[in-house]
């Protein structure tokens, strides 16, 4: 099974004085859903990036099951924030995008993007146009098509950013199904609180200047959701509203140092 | 320039709903106007000629030009029928057209996508762009002589440049997370410019392609008037030699109307490739 490590990371945009991430050391394998959580400007997508293989780092390794990370590859998916699908093709083949990229000839592509959109509850979708979706439909178009591409991780760039408080949830649940029954290692970042702890096995949350790990929590609210409890039990949970709350003082608690740092 | 930033239809395509939620006694739809603006001119055409209020070598009436063009299209004029001259004139911008896409879509992506290419091409389109192909006409029959080629040539030069900038800037604004969806994905290089950035591009290519038969088409008619033996300008130059004006007439008006119908076919073309496009997307 996948294992991806991060060791010692630095990143450092050209031309920059301050670094947008130091000495960041992170570990995924199997079964773990690590969520990086920060403020803006805390390196949350930099990190994603890094790990996507879009940007290199400028100190550090990444490896995925021993072997150096360089560039993008289809073993490391990524779901976009702004789903990022091709309005050229419908919606059958845009989760068959990958596929077809690696050469696979049509049916046997096309049978596993079937697969994957009644994973994600979008069967009697395929010849739909992009365009014609709602944004929690593009998300999950754009999920199956990171799946069916088979990854051996996923990675996601706030991936319920842009959608109401509603879909969101449904999302969050769908996720966690999914994640559950691909048992694939998925990275998300968010700046979502309660969103950051119902769905984490690993929660890691960012500080900015430079960007850095400050705590590493290990929480089990989405194993509980996968083992049959239901959401909103979980989330009405004291011990979820206290690891909520504290977070939420962690968070604040950096933007003070911020702000004095400043002043 | 205003000529190089994707036009707005002339004619809206559909008419406008939100006039129709104004209560008014009559409504009439704006493709109604147009038609209507046309039948006045034409209206007046035949009245101040029927009248006989212009002289017949100045405007001749409706009638005359009908039957001239019936004459054209049967006996022909100047040793060929209308067909014929029809027939030169779109073989000419047709060859012109296909050798433009065929080489002005490649050199527009690799402006766009590769440094090098826009270093070395960017300054060689920028300087003769601007140029109006007549001012190097003199030049291409010196080179190449007063055949087919150097019009077909001369025709290929000006619808090159539009095409290869329309394109240059369709690869340079594509969606950079769509590359990145398509490079985690596992996309080559190739791939990659032949899934996103080709049908990224593809809307702004058809608006270049528009933009480059309209200056083709003009640049064409403005060559036949000057050096050949067949075409619609020639048609139109050697019978205003001799005052012909119905010819004359017959004439601009064909000209028009196929530079219409290529606007027309291009515009469908669009919708038809391109049907995301504008979808808010």
């Amino acid at each position: 099974m996948a294992l991806l490590q991060l060791e010692r990371i630095s990143a450092q945009y050209p031309g920059a004085a301050e670094p947008v991430l130091s000495d960041i050391s992170l570990t995924l394998g199997p079964q773990q859903l690590l969520v990086a959580l920060g403020p803006s400007g805390s390196g949350k997508t930099s990190l994603l990036n890094l790990i996507a293989g879009f940007v290199a780092p400028s100190a550090g390794r990444i490896t995925l099951d021993g072997v150096p990370v360089s560039g993008p590859s289809a073993e490391r998916g990524v779901v976009f924030q702004d789903d990022a699908l091709l309005p050229w093709q419908d919606v059958l083949a845009n989760v068959a995008f990958g596929l077809e990229l690696a050469g696979v000839p049509r049916e046997k592509r096309e049978a596993k993007a079937r697969d994957m959109l009644a994973l994600v509850d979008l069967a009697g979708f395929e010849k739909r146009r992009i365009w014609e979706l709602s944004g929690g439909q593009k998300q999950r178009v754009g999920l199956a098509r990171a799946l069916a591409a088979d990854p051996r991780v996923l990675l996601m760039d706030e991936p319920f950013g842009a959608l109401d408080a509603f879909t969101r949830e449904q999302m969050q649940e769908l996720l966690l199904q999914v994640w559950q029954r691909s048992a694939k290692p998925v990275f998300l970042i968010t700046h979502d609180i309660e969103e950051a702890v119902f769905l984490s096995t690993d929660l890691i949350l960012l500080a900015p200047n430079p960007g850095h790990i400050v705590e590493h929590l290990k929480l089990d609210f989405g194993q509980r959701y996968s083992a049959g409890e239901s959401a909103r039990a979980i989330k009405s949970d004291p011990r979820f509203i206290e690891t909520r709350e504290h977070v939420l003082a962690r968070v604040f608690s950096q933007r003070q140092g911020v702000r004095e740092q400043r002043a | 320039m205003s000529l190089y930033q994707s036009p707005e239809p002339l004619l809206t395509r559909v008419p406008v709903k939100t006039a129709r939620l104004q209560p008014s006694s009559f409504y009439v739809s704006t493709r109604a106007i147009s038609v209507l603006t046309l039948a006045v001119l034409l209206g007046g055409w035949w009245v101040v000629t029927a009248l006989e209020w212009v002289e017949p070598l100045f405007l001749p009436p409706p009638s005359a030009v009908l039957e001239k063009a019936w004459l054209l299209m049967t006996k022909g004029y100047m040793d060929s029928t209308l067909w014929q001259h029809l027939g030169a004139s779109l073989q000419r911008i047709g060859l012109a057209l296909f050798f433009a896409v065929l080489t002005a879509i490649p050199v527009g992506i690799a402006i766009g996508h590769n440094r090098i290419a826009r270093g070395i091409f960017d300054p060689l389109i920028e300087f003769y762009r601007p140029v109006p192909p007549l001012a190097y006409l003199p030049l291409i029959v010196i080179w190449c002589g007063i055949g087919e080629f150097s019009k077909v040539l001369l025709i290929y030069l000006a619808i090159f440049a539009p095409i290869a900038i329309a394109t240059a800037t369709g690869v340079r604004t594509v969606d950079s997370a769509k590359l990145r969806a398509a490079q985690s994905l596992g996309a080559s290089r190739w791939q990659l410019i032949r899934h996103v950035i080709l049908p990224s591009a593809l809307p702004d290519i058809l608006t270049g392609v528009r933009i480059g038969l309209g200056v083709g088409w003009s640049t064409l008619v403005a060559a036949e008037l000057i050096a050949a033996t067949s075409g619609l300008g020639f048609m139109v130059q050697s019978a205003a030699q001799f005052l012909v004006t119905d010819v004359v007439v017959l004439g601009i008006l064909v000209i028009a109307l196929i530079a219409f119908a290529l606007e027309m076919g291009l515009r469908a073309l669009q919708r038809k490739l391109v049907p995301w496009h504008g979808q808010n997307h």
